[in-house]
């Protein structure tokens, strides 16, 4: 099991979200779409330009940026 | 329930869960669109009839949430706390459940009577999710309507649930979010001391749980009541007892979160797959290689069909108020009221309508893009190039559409969420060198660059010279006055959809009736304005008696005429039959090559692709030269040879006949031209043109421009008419290779004053129609006059920068 940020992961790998860090706007958004701690959530792809990544969590697609990402940790992989 | 017996339902949910297509089920075209008091946020309100009842549907902003963070949260549970409607429809997208139960569960916080529409249940069965709707009703306390809206089924099913709900008076009564051990003591006492307090503007429970919260918009509007100070100095020690204990920022949502997942795993029965065929397409429209050039392809499509295909109907509804405006003529007898009503209010009315085929193809496009689902990909797919400049991935398509008209451009800055980015992107757009520039540039660089071929360099430069601008002017707006948190760019992406035919033409209806109400009146009231300062006064003092030269020329046609039909032995044309009729046709000829003339460039005029556009300007302008040099063939239409061919001798009988005619013609014709440019000369646009000629003269602009400029404000391309009638060679602007001549001669005019102007046009006030929409989108005067102060100011440090660089250059002779 690894605490890894979000921005950090690879398309296809997936985790749950382990927190988030801040306190801001982007924080309460992320958290209103699904993004709380336990959450499922699976990095779908990335943008071709390289920014914004899409991912997967509670059945929806969401798309954020690299830095928002880095403000969400997911525990990732250890036991199957 | 009010007086009239009228039932008020409001109507919330997750944006893409469909709210809209049932809201257009229910009400129809019973709509009305307007804007909440203060805010831009939208309001749709609409109503409809069911089992002998009067129904009042409100549509709220979709959202995700109901917090204080966002402008459409604000407003939506504002309208369910102070309007408190009889009924919450709370739609739910039943192939997304889980994530759509976290708004329900704040939706039913609020107190009212709440019924679930589970929308999109095809879907749901399709990826084979298997829902208890009975049992999902008992987790909420709600009843659970099954609906299509894309199939408008369960319609009629809704309408008679909210019936239910609403006769009954009493509901099932809501359920409530369990907060846990440490949050609901809390949540207690602070309702007691409420309760206590007697605050009754707002449902107990829930005022309690957003003071906990700290909701800033809750928490100031708590203040401003009277004798609620124990109430607020309570929460605030709780909140600082729990601080040790949870996280408060968050714990509130986790544990509607954690409602939602409860009720969603208590009644579904088996959950769906994910939807493959979203993934599948995306798998595409997003591909890492495929996604940019797909984008830019249909962005092309879009500008190609609303700019292009919009300029047929734009064509045949100039053409129609133009036989409008000549049938006035023909049939007002007074010169002032025929002069207001054909240029005035039927030019402004015209002008307003005249954009109305690019609005209803604009929205045609962007109901299309974003009832389908890929305008947020595309926002998803150009957002990294886009926030460079410090904006939103949506700011592509407005700024993308300026190019064509900044009207719509404008118009689909909508689309945009943070007011922030929508106001800049506003502001950025008209830097966009819309179709209507055009022609000022093609005529200028016809006479001044077409022979030297740098035509084509002149004009890409000035259209990189508007993105530049415009995007320059985005960068700093948004790092200055409009600085602030970038909008979060959590975007849902949300599963393709076929959208509907109703949804995509209610939306183009709603946009079209909003511009022709709202921007309408305002363009109409300032082409009468710009028609004012051109037209008046009317009884200049002129500088000879035109009307009495022109009859002098009348007089002196005939006189030739008959001497000629003397040397014939006639008396009079019509006793010669053959004569006559040769006569008459050499006329008719020569006038339908005339309007053949006038058509083809017309044509060029209304081009909207700037290398066509130019190159036929061109070829016009060497057309011209050639027929100059040949000057006996050019002199008579080419018709005119089978007509001698026909009768030879008649032929040359009527043609001295025909040559004092056009002699004539072309007399007359000079005068008018001349009558025009001196009364436009004594007009108040030329005295303000006068007045501002030394501010202008750094730039290298005379008086005329002056007058052009003014006169441009109502459309950009009124420019060409502009100066067409000041170098008086005829009030329309389908004589451009005329004025070509004409500006080549004047000595104030070269090169340098040409990109002068060109860089002037591209950065001055937006057009009227343009304006209009900049003051209804942002809802401001201030922001417009903002526009244009920048827009003044850039034009001229603009153009006075090109024109001493060009004089530098030696362009200046």
């Amino acid at each position: 099991m690894n605490i890894v940020k979000l921005a950090d992961m690879k398309p296809g790998v997936s985790g749950v979200v382990e927190a988030l860090k801040g306190h801001g706007n982007i924080q309460h958004r992320l958290v209103d779409m699904g993004v709380v701690k336990g959450s499922h959530i699976t990095v779908v792809k990335v943008a071709p330009l390289g920014d914004p990544v899409e991912v997967k969590v509670k059945g929806t697609a969401l798309a954020l940026r690299k830095n928002e990402a880095a403000m969400i940790s997911v525990a990732v992989g250890g036991g199957h | 329930m009010d007086n009239a017996g009228t039932i008020k339902v409001a109507l919330a949910g997750n944006p893409n869960c469909g709210k809209t297509t049932i809201f257009n089920n229910i009400t129809g075209a019973k709509q009305h669109v307007g804007n909440y008091p203060g805010v831009t946020v939208e309001k749709k309100e609409g109503r409809c009839n069911y089992d002998n009842h009067s129904l009042l549907f409100v549509d709220l902003p979709g959202t995700y949430s109901l917090t204080a963070r966002s402008l459409d949260e604000v407003v939506a549970r504002n309208v369910i706390i102070n309007e408190k409607p009889d009924i919450i429809v709370n739609v739910l997208d039943a192939s997304n459940l889980e994530r759509n139960l976290y708004l329900a569960a704040q939706i039913i916080e609020l107190g009212r009577p709440v019924v679930i529409g589970l929308n999109m249940m095809d879907i749901a069965e399709r990826m084979g999710a298997q829902i208890d709707l009975k049992k999902l009703g008992e987790q909420l306390g709600a009843t659970v309507v099954p609906l299509v809206g894309s199939k408008n089924k369960g319609t009629q099913e809704l309408l008679q649930a909210v019936m239910n709900v609403a006769q009954k008076e009493e509901t099932v009564k809501n359920a409530n979010v369990d907060y846990g051990p440490d949050l609901e003591p809390a949540i207690t006492s602070l309702e007691d001391m409420i309760q206590k307090t007697g605050i009754i503007q707002y449902p107990v429970r829930w005022l309690a749980i957003k003071l906990l919260e700290n909701d800033s918009d809750v928490v100031s509007k708590v203040k401003a009541i009277d004798g609620t100070e124990g109430i607020l100095a309570m929460a605030h020690t709780l909140r600082d007892s729990l601080k040790n204990k949870v996280d408060l920022e968050f714990c509130f949502a986790e544990y509607r979160h954690r409602f939602a997942v409860q009720a969603y795993n208590n009644a579904v029965i088996k959950p769906g797959t994910t939807d493959s065929l979203s993934d599948k397409i995306d798998s595409v429209l997003t591909n890492r290689f495929l996604g940019i050039p797909i984008f830019l392809g249909l962005m092309w499509l879009m500008f190609v069909v609303v700019i292009n295909l919009g300029a047929y109907p734009q064509d045949w509804l100039d053409t129609g108020f133009g036989m409008l405006g000549d049938w006035c003529n023909d049939v007002i007898e007074d010169e002032q009221l025929r002069s207001l009503v054909v240029d005035g209010v039927i030019g402004g009315v015209g002008s307003v309508l005249s954009f109305v085929p690019l609005i209803v193809l604009l929205y045609l496009f962007i109901s299309l893009l974003e009832d389908t689902g890929y305008m947020a990909r595309a926002a998803f797919l150009i957002d990294r190039a886009m926030r460079a400049l410090g904006l939103h991935g949506k700011s592509f398509i407005p700024m993308i559409l300026g190019f064509g008209c900044n009207v719509p451009g404008i118009m689909a800055a909508r689309t945009l969420d943070n007011e922030k980015d929508r106001l800049v992107t506003i502001m950025a757009c008209p830097f966009m060198s819309c179709g209507a520039r055009l022609p000022v540039y093609t005529l200028l660089i016809a006479a001044f660059f077409g022979a030297s071929g740098h035509g084509g360099t002149v004009l890409f430069g000035i259209y990189l010279l508007g993105i530049i601008v415009s995007v320059c002017v985005a960068l700093v707006l948004r790092h200055t006055a409009f600085k602030g948190e970038q909008e979060p760019f959590v975007m849902e992406l949300p599963p393709y959809h076929i959208p509907t035919l109703k949804g995509v033409l209610t939306h183009m209806w709603e946009r079209t009736v909003l511009y022709l109400k709202k921007a309408g009146t305002f363009i109409l009231g300032a082409s009468i304005l710009v028609w004012f300062l051109t037209a008046y006064p009317m009884d200049v003092e002129y500088s000879q008696d035109y009307d009495a030269a022109k009859e002098a020329v009348t007089a002196q046609m005939e006189e030739t005429q008959a001497s000629i039909l003397t040397g014939y032995g006639l008396s009079d044309i019509e006793d010669n039959a053959e004569l006559n009729d040769m006569y008459e046709a050499m006329v008719a000829a020569a006038d339908e090559a005339a309007d053949e003339a006038d058509e083809d460039e017309a044509d060029t005029g209304n081009s909207l692709n700037p290398a066509a556009a130019l190159s036929s300007v061109e070829d016009q302008v060497k057309n011209s030269e050639e027929a100059e040099n040949t000057l006996f063939m050019g002199k008579y239409p080419d018709s005119f040879a089978d007509l001698q061919e026909q009768n030879p001798t008649v032929f040359a009988q009527a043609l001295p006949l025909f040559d004092a005619k056009a002699e004539a013609d072309d007399a007359t014709a000079k005068l008018e031209d001349q009558q025009n440019a001196e009364k436009l000369e004594q007009s108040y646009a030329a005295r303000i043109g006068h007045f501002v000629e030394p501010v202008i003269q750094p730039l290298g602009f005379d008086w005329k421009i002056g007058v052009g400029l003014i006169a441009c404000t109502a459309a950009k391309e009124v420019m060409v008419s502009t100066l067409g009638t000041i170098y008086s060679v005829g009030g329309d602007d389908t004589h451009e290779s005329g004025i070509v001549a004409y500006l080549r001669d004047d000595p104030d005019f070269n090169p340098a004053v040409a990109l002068s102007l060109m860089v002037f046009c591209l950065l001055y006030m937006p057009c009227v129609a343009a304006m209009a929409v900049i003051k209804r989108e942002t809802g401001s005067w201030k922001m417009l006059l903002a526009v244009d102060g920048m827009c003044l100011v850039f034009a001229y440090i603009g153009g006075f920068i090109t024109y001493h660089l060009a004089l530098f250059a030696g362009l200046g002779v």
